[in-house]
């Protein structure tokens, strides 16, 4: 109990600091809409060969996740903008659970995400997306769970290096090998077989077959689970991490 | 009188890594402190001499390499929630976001304390008059003076009501008029609230001002530790200083100077030595130079400072430690005094 109106303490004031400021929110959400409405007509006459037969179907999924993680990827330089005011010593004073203190933050991250996610999904449906109710809910919730370990993940490496120079090249360089081996924007299935077993090794192109499939109705297939899995663990890992920076920040 | 402030043989290191040498840093060497309840304590040292890094393991925020303390009763690393409980901490920095309303980050604070709204907004809305920044609740610290964001930060640090107040350099860039101010509000600390304060600074005025006890620590390890006039009486004698009208006679006035002085110091048509008890002396040197025949432009007493204090207990001026210690060190000194 304790916990939760702590968490929600320290959600309202990033909420509120938010809102103030919501130029963030609306670049980050115009990143995929670009995406969906300069990128997608390319895709049309080509999603036959590597057989998909709706583009904005097998687009949109990708874009989900892509919004999840490098959105997400981003919330820690705010962190690190508080930090240097003083404010996160200040929170750190208080008896407050250092579990809080991130989880607080995850939850704006995470809303933030989920505005985005629903504009997204009803701008693809807009277009001719055609995917299953059920499916969609569970890409959306996937995408949240992957979008609160980046977010997580983020807030660690923010509080890690308090330098937005050292942060920012960091990010770029996690941020290209994920974009290119996740098949967000082709299916890794049309390349060459070792560029396949390579993207094996990276989580998030599980994540994304997770959501293509949900978007498809496909829920017998074992891609569900594994990118169930990943997200969930990467959750976990990241959030601990977090965690660890919040409790020892030196 | 119990003790707020327990510590014994605190230690804490700083690993720093340039190129490819490491080197560890001992910015707080086996420091031990005690303060008793409703005592205010003056924690005085150049920058880097390890006072805020004492500071921030005392409120629980860095862990002790070694030793232990105990802090409003509990123990630092074992029960840190307690600690946090009873202690309100005003950092260099603050604590309050530049962009956010002053109110509204003062009332979050005061909740993650565990209070209610409505108790935080009236506590809140008080310490906003009694510090003077009425009508500032929804203002942006970002469009405050200097001192009015101070006052703000101590607002932080009071809203749960703490037993025990650290104040990690309170005045340091505030202009002389805000600084007298803000005095007078770390003053009522005790005399109005009863609480128990310890206070980081490198002025030598302030600890005199505020402190009834000054701990004097340098290079990680506490050098002094007495009453602001003790550790002046340590300093041999005030400080008399004559000037001579007619600068052929400076050696004949230097003569009778150092039959009180010891060993006096001659620059120009001025002499000063340090004499013990001056107010006492003085009226019998002026009296001889004058029957002497030896007129003079002026005379100055000047009680020892805290500035030569910390001369006799380490060989150095405040001033000459300060400028090597931001000369020669980087990483560590930023370690420890941010």
């Amino acid at each position: 109990m304790r916990f939760v109106r702590e968490c929600s303490i320290v959600f309202r004031r990033q909420l509120r600091m938010n809102l103030r400021n919501p130029a963030w929110v609306i670049i980050g959400l115009l990143q995929p809409v670009l995406y969906l409405l300069l990128f997608g007509p390319l895709l049309k006459p080509l999603v036959t060969k590597f057989g998909a037969t709706n583009a904005y179907t097998f687009f949109v999924p990708g874009l989900l996740v892509q919004l999840g993680i490098f959105g997400a990827f981003f919330a820690g330089f705010s962190l690190i903008g508080e930090w240097r005011e003083g404010v996160i010593e200040a929170e750190r004073v208080t008896p407050a659970s250092r579990t809080a203190l991130l989880v607080g933050r995850l939850a704006r991250d995470v809303l933030q995400l989920f505005v985005q996610a629903l504009i997204l999904v009803l701008l693809g449906w807009a277009l001719g997306m055609s995917a299953s109710f059920r499916g969609v809910v569970f890409g959306v919730l996937l995408t949240l769970v992957v979008g609160g370990a980046c977010a997580a993940a983020s807030n660690a490496l923010g509080l890690a290096t308090k330098s937005e120079d050292v942060m920012a090249p960091i990010i770029n360089m996690v941020m290209m090998p994920v974009l290119l081996l996740s098949g967000i924007l082709l299916p890794m299935t049309i390349g060459p077989h070792w560029l396949l077993r390579v993207s094996d090794f990276m989580p998030f192109r599980h994540v994304v077959d997770a959501v293509r499939s949900g978007f498809g109705d496909n829920f017998g297939g074992p891609e569900i689970w594994w990118g169930s899995g990943w997200a969930v663990v990467l959750c976990a890992l990241a959030v601990w991490w977090g965690t660890s920076t919040f409790r020892k920040e030196n | 009188m119990t003790a707020m402030i327990e510590a014994r043989g605190l230690v804490h290191e700083f690993h720093t890594k340039q190129g490819r040498t490491r080197s560890v840093v001992r910015a707080v060497d086996g420091v031990d402190l005690e303060v008793a309840e409703g005592e205010v304590v003056g924690f005085l040292g150049p920058n880097g001499a390890g006072k805020t890094t004492t500071l921030r393991m005392l409120t629980t925020l860095l862990t002790p390499d070694a030793g232990t303390a105990r802090v409003a009763g509990y123990d630092v690393v074992a029960q840190s929630e307690d600690v946090r409980r009873r202690i309100g901490y005003v950092s260099q920095t603050g604590g309050v976001f530049s962009g956010a309303r002053a109110g509204d980050e003062v009332m979050d604070h005061g909740m993650l304390y565990g209070r209610s709204r409505a108790e935080v907004e009236k506590r809140g809305r008080e310490l906003f008059e009694q510090l003077q920044l009425d009508g500032l609740w929804t203002r942006m610290p970002r469009t405050m003076s200097g001192g009015q964001k101070r006052r703000l930060d101590i607002v932080m640090g009071l809203i749960h009501s703490p037993t025990l107040v650290f104040l990690d350099e309170p005045t340091t860039g505030l202009d002389p008029q805000a600084r007298a101010n803000l005095w007078e509000h770390i003053a009522d600390l005790r005399t109005k609230r009863g609480a128990t304060v310890l206070i980081t600074t490198h002025y030598l005025d302030e600890a005199d001002a505020l402190a009834d006890r000054i701990v004097v620590i340098d290079q990680g390890k506490i050098v002094a530790n007495d009453t602001a006039a003790n550790l002046k009486a340590q300093v041999s004698g005030d400080l008399v200083t004559l000037e001579v009208a007619d600068a052929t006679r400076v050696g004949a006035a230097a003569e009778q100077l150092r039959s009180l002085a010891g060993t006096v110091e001659i620059t120009g048509s001025t002499v000063s030595g340090r004499v013990a008890r001056a107010g006492r002396a003085v009226p019998g040197l002026v009296r001889e130079l004058d029957r002497t025949g030896i007129e003079l432009e002026s005379i100055e007493v000047v009680r020892p400072t805290l500035d030569d204090v910390f001369l006799t207990l380490t060989g150095r001026s405040l001033r000459d430690a300060e400028a090597s210690a931001e000369g020669s060190e980087t990483a560590p000194d930023k370690g420890a005094d941010q």
